[in-house]
């Protein structure tokens, strides 16, 4: 339902340039006002998510410990899985955010023979998610050489061994085809495992589609519809340098192409995409495991009530005394005009 | 109140369970069902009433009518407003899941119901349907189509069961790509619940006790006295030697709080019987207290104000004492929070010194600001030293695996000291397969506040991966106890053994210190702690010279 549903906003998605510049030649909507609206709303968007997070406190020292605590010199203390220094929690976050190191951990629960459960490991999520992401990442640095001019080198180097293969011409670019697969994978995964397809909402198949849409559209125009390359470089340097121009020519597949771009990064602040930047502020990973050896302070703290151990003895002095637990008052001498509130403590 | 069900067979749990079957109906379609045996009762009047907590009624939760404040949804949107804005956990992990899936199978409660609602990812979009309703654009806009719903009764209900069919074990969180922790937001559903007076009675009675009598079984000052006296009566009869123990007593080095499941009930008690005995031995300068008789908190799985309440006592009484620094008994969640919270409650009070070993002269350096250290690092460390004089052979008659529990795995990383203490009190030591163990640790299923008996169907359930490793080594190696160092898992595995492995018995790790600990004139041991006989004793020759 939530696929119908997302396939359906995605098509209407690619609908709207094929009739806004293919019919009515709204190309300058299309090719300058909807990409720098996006743009913005992206920016702002994702600045404004994470100045929130950022500003919300963390009131107590949660790190999840997945190894040995530091404590005495001669246990080994696992530097990555209990950090005990702020450079041991950037390897930690470091190598989560590069490699993925907690979904490759995974393991996959089945009921094995005589109804017991059996924990095996299973890659495919972790392997799928590292090539989607890194893929989206090269595609995304290789498409620098449409904003800037002369192209950065660096760009030309990821270039040449993106293709290195030398397929065709222009030469394939590998990145593209692993993107497609990844997401695809990632996109079949939600349709044929039960728990998977069980959770998923709109919001999980929508961005797989959309991307689906963004790579495919990609790769037509890089290898079928040809479109006319020097002019697309015309269009996006003129957005890349403020004075934006859409010259004639440049067929309707450039323009789906850039509407579908731009609208990833118009959802981008609005849906669980911000894990982009989320990730770097979860508590259960970037705090060290020093809680004993360096105090937290809660920024909110305030006072509640307590039952102080006066009013613990005026309840049992009696009982304590009989049996020799020594008492702070002795009951002759006590004084009745004692408060009876609890106090607040901070 | 109805009769607590008894649990199927475990059998009929083992084969109702198939992983790949899910519901019929979209989870936002399937209203919960209260199915006795998998909840607990609702709290009594008093209990809340004691530490002025809102709404105390008569009332059950499996009433229809839960007799809300009329604004209950206001004050329930405002509770999670309030929060959104005091805990950066819970307002990134409101948004930044993208449902990959990855926690879904490692759910102890879903490994042993099925029941996708259990799925970590699941358990949360029951509350972040309703964030999203009421606190993003989308949600509000579009609805369902954003994942969002309506807050109504049964969404509050919903919210309600499965809050309560969550540990709070952080499993979950181990294998989450951005570290979402399901124990942050059931705590927060939990805060949320109580401000409506919906707790669980078997939350509730021990924190109420535990405020005001200082423990959560409410043990009065002379019966605390009497229960551990009872303990030196029983050690006196294996050992031949009389402990002392004092109470309140100020100008003691150390204070020593355990939870107060270890003063009442077995095996808690052997436990209990090690910490004495080996202190004894030491001449350790400690004192009990009885106003602060608690390690463990259930305020926890309250509120974390009602937590900060409770643990007042333990600094106040460190500084009322004199003491230097303080000793912590076996206890997992006592843990957690002695380790990441107890010392962002309370700023711990300037008599205190940096801890060290009056024994070895270790600093414990890893615990100078908090100045609380593990009684299994303190341990740990003697060993290391050879200040105590062990003879291992004592519990040969045991095969021992070790059960990390959720909390001091997952939330202090204590891994190593445990072993190596057990190491070297028992000779046949095995451990579950590794993917059960460590930060991949199974609970008992029956931690947070959930050890009650009206919901033993969920605990035997929630229990199957732990019982399931232990099965393993127990058919592998005929393991036949089952240490570990929490004072619910003492209370609660036996049951799940009994259940689910029979022939494994549940031990802390310190009786088993206690059985090996030889001590300065002790008589010939022929029992263990447990006043059980200890093989091999009788048939040897009598008149043998004592060790």
């Amino acid at each position: 339902m939530g696929v119908w549903f997302s396939l359906i906003v995605v098509i209407g998605l690619i609908v709207f340039p094929l009739i806004g510049v293919g019919l009515l030649g709204l190309n300058a909507l299309f090719g300058i006002v909807v990409p720098y609206v996006a743009l913005v709303v992206f920016l702002v968007g994702l600045i404004y998510r994470v100045i929130t997070w950022g500003k919300t406190p963390v009131p107590f020292h949660i790190p999840t410990t997945c190894g040995q605590q530091k404590s005495f010199p001669w246990i080994k203390y696992s530097k990555l899985e209990s950090p005990a220094t702020g450079w041991e929690v950037f390897m930690r976050m470091f190598l989560e955010v590069v490699t993925f190191r907690s979904l490759f951990r995974n393991l996959r629960t089945e009921m094995g023979p005589g109804y017991r459960p059996v924990y095996g490991s299973t890659k495919w999520l972790w392997l799928a998610g590292i090539v989607f992401h890194y893929s989206f990442l090269i595609v995304l640095l290789r498409h620098l050489r449409f904003f800037r001019q002369p192209v950065p080198e660096f760009v030309s180097l990821i270039d040449s061994f993106d293709g290195f293969l030398q397929i065709g011409h222009p030469h394939l670019q590998i990145t593209g085809v692993t993107l497609l697969l990844a997401v695809f994978y990632l996109f079949l995964r939600r349709i044929f495992i039960p728990q998977v397809k069980y959770i998923s909402l709109p919001a999980d198949y929508f961005p797989l589609l959309l991307i689906m849409g963004i790579a495919g559209s990609g790769i037509l125009m890089r290898y079928f519809l040809k479109t006319d390359i020097i002019k697309v470089k015309e269009l996006t340097m003129g957005l890349a340098t403020l004075r934006p121009k859409v010259p004639d020519g440049i067929g309707v597949i450039f323009y789906i192409h850039l509407f579908l771009v731009s609208a990833l990064f118009a959802y981008f602040p609005f849906s669980k995409l911000v894990h982009l930047g989320g990730i770097f502020l979860s508590p259960t990973r970037n705090l060290a495991n020093n809680s004993r050896m360096k105090r937290h302070v809660n920024p909110w703290d305030y006072p509640v009530k307590v039952h102080t151990y006066e009013e613990y003895e005026e309840e049992f002095r009696e009982k304590m005394k009989m049996v020799g637990i020594p008492v702070e008052k002795d009951v002759e001498e006590e004084k009745p005009e004692e408060s009876e509130e609890s106090e607040q403590k901070e | 109140m109805a009769k607590a069900a008894k649990p199927p067979k475990p059998e009929e749990i083992t084969k109702s369970l198939d992983y790949k079957k899910t519901p019929e109906t979209h989870w936002m379609d399937t209203p919960v069902e209260f199915r006795p045996g998998m909840y607990c009762y609702g709290t009594r009047p008093k209990y809340l009433e004691e530490v002025g907590m809102p709404n105390p009624r008569e009332w059950s939760s499996a009433d229809e009518d839960w007799k809300l404040p009329e604004n209950w949804k206001e004050i329930v949107l405002e509770g999670i407003a309030d929060r959104l804005n005091k805990h950066r956990s819970f307002r990134l992990f409101m948004d930044i899941c993208v449902r990959c899936g990855a926690c879904a199978d490692k759910c102890h409660f879903y490994i042993g119901t099925g029941d996708p609602k259990n799925m970590p990812v699941l358990r949360a979009e029951l509350l972040r349907s309703v964030y999203r309703k009421y606190f993003t654009t989308g949600g509000k806009l579009l609805g369902r189509v954003a994942g969002a719903r309506e807050l109504t009764m049964d969404v509050f209900k919903e919210l309600w069961y499965y809050a309560y069919q969550c540990t709070e074990c952080r499993r979950c969180s181990v294998f989450c790509p951005y570290g979402i922790d399901t124990a942050e937001i059931t705590i927060m559903v939990r805060e949320i619940i109580n401000l409506l007076g919906c707790n669980t009675d078997w939350i509730m009675g021990p924190v109420a006790n535990c405020y005001r009598k200082g423990n959560h079984l409410g043990l009065e000052p002379h019966t605390i006295q009497s229960n551990i006296e009872m303990m030196c009566d029983d050690i006196e009869e294996i050992t031949g030697i009389r402990i002392e123990p004092t109470f309140n007593r100020k100008g003691a080095e150390i204070l020593f709080i355990t939870p107060s499941g270890d003063l009442f009930g077995v095996p808690g008690v052997y436990t209990c019987m090690g910490y004495l005995m080996l202190f004894h031995e030491l001449g350790l300068d400690y004192t009990w207290s009885t106003y602060a008789s608690e390690g463990g908190n259930f305020g926890f799985f309250t509120s974390l104000e009602m937590a900060k309440r409770l643990y007042y006592k333990v600094y106040a009484e460190a500084e009322r004492l004199g003491v230097k620094w303080i000793l912590g008994g076996e206890c997992g969640h006592m843990w957690r929070l002695w380790h990441q919270y107890l010392a962002t409650f309370w700023k711990p009070p300037d008599n205190l010194e940096d801890p060290v070993s009056p024994i070895t002269g270790t600093k414990f350096e890893h615990a100078n600001s908090s100045k609380i250290v593990h009684v299994v690092e303190f341990t740990a460390d003697l060993i290391r030293h050879g200040k105590i004089k062990l003879d291992p052979s004592r519990n040969d008659h045991l095969k021992v695996t070790f059960h990390d529990s959720c909390n001091t795995s997952r939330g202090m990383g204590f891994f190593e000291e445990p072993r190596y203490v057990i190491k070297s009190v028992c000779n046949h030591f095995y451990e579950m397969p590794e993917n059960t163990i460590r930060e991949k640790t199974f609970c008992c299923g029956s931690g947070s506040g959930l050890n009650s008996s009206e919901d033993m169907e969920l605990r035997m359930r929630g229990g199957l991966p732990r019982a399931n490793a232990v099965r393993y080594v127990h058919e592998r190696y005929g393991v036949n106890m089952l240490a570990n160092i929490c004072a619910i898992d003492r209370a609660a595995l036996p049951t799940l053994m009994q259940y689910w492995v029979p022939g494994v018995e549940v031990c802390g790790v310190h009786e088993l210190v206690g059985n090996a600990l030889v001590m300065t004139g002790e008589q010939k041991r022929t029992m263990d702690l447990r006043m059980e006989p200890l093989p091999g004793v009788e048939e040897e020759e009598e008149g043998e010279e004592e060790e």
